[in-house]
């Protein structure tokens, strides 16, 4: 069972094969017996995640199910949940209990799907290994002594450890993606504007997007289904027709399925910085995608060394903003002890926020100072431009991209930690897809040393049903993705 | 030394708050004097993760505000983040507009002063933008603390921006009453200045006549007229004596204290906030197309400056009645209404009357027009009375009082129930004249003598035993007749 794709948990319950109560409970033990080891949850109410269970066996019962309904989920703890404690991996909100709901949430909990638990984030989802969280560090479930990625690592060790079937995460650099390949997942990051934002915490506005974690394309198909959508509560989300985003995946299976796709390889994915063994795992998948009858072209990138630079302008300087509301006024950490206004705001915020937010608030700050906004901002927004255009550009080459995700798998716990610009560096390849505002996703391609290594792969705006079906028919031909990690029992 | 050797520069920055029912971007109700924080929402609070929806009839208004002041509607706007650490800023950032203002240009024309030292002169508008209010701090009655209302977070304001055009408090008072009257006669402000509607900053500067522009000060938050003018002329005089006492003005932020009568500093430019403002992500730039200012459009009224020309042109008011006459939209209604019912051909006599009798009354008793006992529809049937000749100027100040006090539906029925219809007959009034002359020779003979002043005194006679009904004109010419003869 705790292997069942979305699909098989479906057929399942329908058959009264189990219930969802029953489903929730497995998950309910194990997220007992296992979390305290992976810290992949910061919160779960097994009341209320029971009495949804429940709801959804009588929905289930009167005919009146759909994909998801009696499905087990984690939530970021990115995602405002009405009576659910909300921290964001925050001290600064470790004790907000959420009064409404996220739109993902209310979306999820209209298709009948169960909220399992809250999951551990690098805090305001500013990291790349979960290691910033106030709850502490998320551990990998394939090494332990290793980092999962983040920012979404609670949901990506959460689904690796098969503590849910499937999560939600949210990407800004990379947050979906990176910790997608350190942990054997497959995640999707949408188009920008085609999940709400609404009541998903904002680190970078321009940027935030989120998106499926689980363990197939299929799956991730299947939740962006419920997950997506125009919201008039989301003033940067698109109106545009509801579609089946699984429609492509149902085709008969072709001795060539690919045929006639083109595949297009930046040469700057495949340059120097990337570990000799994860692009070992992207060739022998470039091999296999030809078997599939894609065909391979060159593209190019030119400005995607400028992306890391340019995103370290444009996403701090709007989380100096965004992160403004959290002064100890109205919700949230205050400090015990203040003599003043000023002064309860710059303890409440020295207290209740952890260094790396502190550090990208003051570049934050700095970018957008009278004086430095033209050489940094806007010289930031118009390098986001011309990556923009890059992609257009290569898009009229080729139908999708394929690169690494990571340059590196799991690291050790501890190894970047001191070192922002190395860590800032472990998203070299998923930063650019944000700055233009594409869809893109990572995939599982094989291991390396025992750890997983994850294959990128970048879809034209709104191509998010092609992205799917060109992972769905590798996963098809491969196992990697149905890999779990040993010794979790 | 004396103000004379002096040139006063004033700008004017005006936060007009929007009559729409709800924010500017959320769905909370905007109405004034509820319990606190009972309309605020989760976007008014400001709670993680919500996300401002801009509401299109806070654009309607400033579409309307740019049309009527002859300004361009930029087609694309943007909205940014001023940000910034307070209590009543929920977010520690106000929405606002900063480089793409959503109006650009356009101008007011004020009419300054009175009789013969009245002018004109046409205050040049640099921009106006859309922005949301904050919520109000209080410091009284939490032992201590403050209290934090969040009803007022969020109010929809159009921030309206002066060249620094004017030269003197009365310049600054007459705009702002201008602008005051305009955001009300297009409808989108209802101007109540004690509950903060329409609030106003003046930023006032002197210089030697020839000199560069001096360092100015900006009085704030300067919320009733006569605040304004008393500001504005202590902040002159202050600067003045400064200056010639040898010392340099500092560029600050002042408030103006009513008790005291002078202003204090807030903040001087040392301690100014780096506001660092940037386009807000979480709102697409705001673009508003031909058709959507075309349709605007059509919903406005006849905008003052119309209405002033037709008064003058049709109507052949003079400029100081047609701009007196259109000081506010209510005035002006009701003007239109007496000269539609009484013909354009009384229109002089309708003006006199709206400017002189009716306004000096409704003043009296702090009345507003639209409040006026006395109807446009009443003072028209009181206007024919006197055109034709039914009574006189001063019997019609007799109908004017009645139908104030309720005394009659219409002037016809006071003049009917009262006998106060103007004696016309030839023959009656010359028998009244012919008494008169009779009973006061003396007055004849000082006539006779060439004492004018004799003459008016036998009109008089005559006026009182007719008492008062008796058409003036008629009287005049018996009795130069008799006299003469």
């Amino acid at each position: 069972m705790l292997n069942s794709s979305l699909k098989e948990l479906a057929q399942a319950l329908a058959g009264k094969k189990i219930s969802s109560v029953e489903l929730t409970q497995l998950y309910l033990d194990r997220i007992n017996r296992l979390n305290p080891a992976i810290n992949a949850y910061v919160s779960t109410q097994p009341e209320r995640s029971l009495a949804q269970a429940k709801a959804a066996d009588a929905r289930l019962a009167a005919g009146d199910a759909g994909p998801l309904t009696g499905i087990p989920l984690a939530q970021k703890d990115i995602f405002c949940a009405e009576g659910w404690l909300t921290t964001c991996g925050s001290k600064m909100l470790a004790n907000f209990v959420s009064p409404y709901d996220a739109t993902v949430i209310q979306k999820f909990d209209a298709a009948g799907a169960v909220n399992l638990g809250k999951t551990n984030m690098d805090e305001f989802a500013m990291g790349s290994s979960n290691e910033t969280s106030f709850f502490g560090p998320v551990k990998n479930p394939w090494d332990q002594s290793r980092v999962p990625g983040g920012s979404s690592g609670g949901s990506a060790a959460a689904v690796a450890a098969r503590l849910a079937p499937a999560a939600t995460g949210t990407d800004t650099g990379g947050s979906i993606r990176q910790p997608a390949a350190l942990c054997n997942l497959t995640g999707l990051k949408p188009t920008y504007g085609v999940v709400s934002r609404w009541g998903m915490i904002a680190f970078a506005s321009s940027l935030d997007q989120a998106g499926p974690m689980a363990r197939s394309a299929e799956d991730c198909g299947l939740l962006l289904n419920a997950m997506a959508g125009f919201d008039p509560k989301d003033s940067t989300s698109l109106e545009r027709p509801v579609e089946d985003y699984t429609r492509e995946l149902n085709a008969p299976a072709a001795a060539k399925p690919l045929a006639g796709l083109k595949i297009g390889l930046p040469k700057e994915f495949f340059g120097e910085g990337c570990d000799a063994a994860v692009m070992a795992a992207i060739q022998a998948a470039i091999e296999q995608y030809k078997a599939l009858g894609a065909e391979m072209v060159e593209v190019s990138l030119p400005n995607m060394k400028l992306s890391v630079p340019a995103y370290y302008v444009i996403a701090p300087a709007e989380a100096s903003s965004n992160l403004s509301r959290f002064d100890g006024v109205r919700y949230g950490y205050r400090a015990p002890e203040y003599d003043s206004l000023d002064d309860m705001y710059a303890k409440s915020r020295a207290q209740g926020f952890g260094a790396e937010v502190k550090r990208r608030i003051l570049i934050g700050t700095y970018v957008l100072s009278h004086g430095y906004y033209d050489a940094y901002y806007l010289q930031a927004q118009r390098i986001r431009r011309l990556i923009a255009e890059d992609f257009v550009a290569a898009f009229k080459q080729c139908d999708v991209i394929l690169g690494p995700t990571s340059p590196s798998t799991a690291f050790k716990l501890g190894d970047k930690a001191g070192d922002p610009v190395q860590m800032y560096l472990s998203d070299i390849y998923t930063i650019a897809v944000n700055l233009a505002g594409l869809p893109g996703m990572s995939l599982p391609c094989g291991f390396a040393e025992g750890l997983p290594v994850g294959l990128q792969l970048i879809g034209n705006y709104f191509d998010e049903a092609r992205l799917l079906n060109v992972a769905h028919r590798y996963q098809q031909v491969t196992d990697w993705h149905g890999r779990a990690p040993a010794g979790l029992e | 030394m004396s103000a004379r050797n002096w040139e006063v520069v004033i700008g004017i920055e005006t936060h007009a708050q929007l009559s729409t029912q709800s924010k500017i971007f959320s769905g909370s109700s905007t109405a004034f004097g509820a319990q606190p924080n009972v309309q605020a929402s989760a976007v008014d609070l400001a709670l993680p993760g919500v996300l401002p929806v801009l509401n299109r009839g806070a654009v309607e208004c400033a579409i309307k505000f740019g049309l009527s002041i002859g300004a361009e509607v930029a087609a694309k706007s943007v909205f940014a983040r001023k940000n910034y650490f307070y209590p009543d800023l929920p977010k520690g950032y106000q929405i606002s507009q900063f480089e793409l203002p959503v109006v650009v240009g356009g101008g007011v024309r004020i009419q300054v002063g009175q009789g013969d030292k009245a002018y004109e002169k046409v205050v040049r508008l640099t921009r106006a933008h859309l922005e949301e209010d904050a919520g109000k701090s209080l410091h009284e009655d939490f032992h201590g603390k403050s209290g934090i209302d969040l009803n007022r977070a969020g109010t929809p304001l159009l921030e309206i921006v002066t060249e620094p055009d004017m030269c003197s408090s009365a310049e600054a008072v007459a705009y702002a009453k201008a602008l005051h009257a305009l955001v009300r006669w297009i409808g989108i402000c209802d101007g109540n200045m004690q509950e903060g509607s329409f609030r106003c900053d003046a930023n006032v500067s002197v210089r030697r006549p020839g000199e560069p522009l001096g360092t100015r000060r900006e009085i704030k938050n300067l919320n009733s007229f006569r605040f304004l003018q008393q500001a504005i002329d202590y902040e002159i005089q202050w600067q003045i004596d400064t200056l010639e006492d040898g010392g340099k003005i500092q560029q600050a932020t002042v408030l103006f204290d009513p008790d005291s009568g002078e202003t204090r500093v807030m903040r001087t430019k040392e301690d100014a906030h780096d506001y660092r403002y940037f386009p807000d992500p979480d709102l697409l730039p705001l673009v508003i197309s031909r058709e959507w200012v075309e349709r605007t459009k059509a919903t406005l009224p006849e905008l003052p400056e119309a209405k002033r020309q037709r008064f003058m042109e049709q109507l052949g008011l003079s400029a100081y009645d047609a701009t007196a006459l259109t000081a506010s939209l209510e005035v002006a209604d009701y003007f239109d209404a007496v000269v539609t019912a009484a013909g354009a051909a009384n229109a002089k006599s309708a003006a006199n009357w709206v400017m002189g009798e009716l306004s000096a009354r409704l003043n009296k008793e702090d009345k507003d027009i639209a409040a006026s006992p006395v109807s446009a529809a009443q003072l028209a049937g009181l206007i024919a009375r006197i055109a034709d000749n039914t009574i006189s100027n001063n019997i019609a100040k007799k109908v004017f009082e009645a139908l104030w006090n309720g005394d009659g539906a219409s002037a016809d029925e006071v003049i009917e129930k009262q006998g106060l219809k103007q004696i016309t007959d030839t023959g009656a009034i010359e028998k009244l004249v012919d008494e008169v002359l009779a009973a006061n020779a003396a007055n004849v003979a000082e006539y006779k003598a060439g004492k004018e002043k004799a003459f008016n005194a036998l009109v008089g006679q005559v006026m009182k035993a007719a008492k008062g009904k008796a058409n003036p004109q008629q009287v005049n010419d018996l009795l130069k007749a008799k006299l003469g003869g």
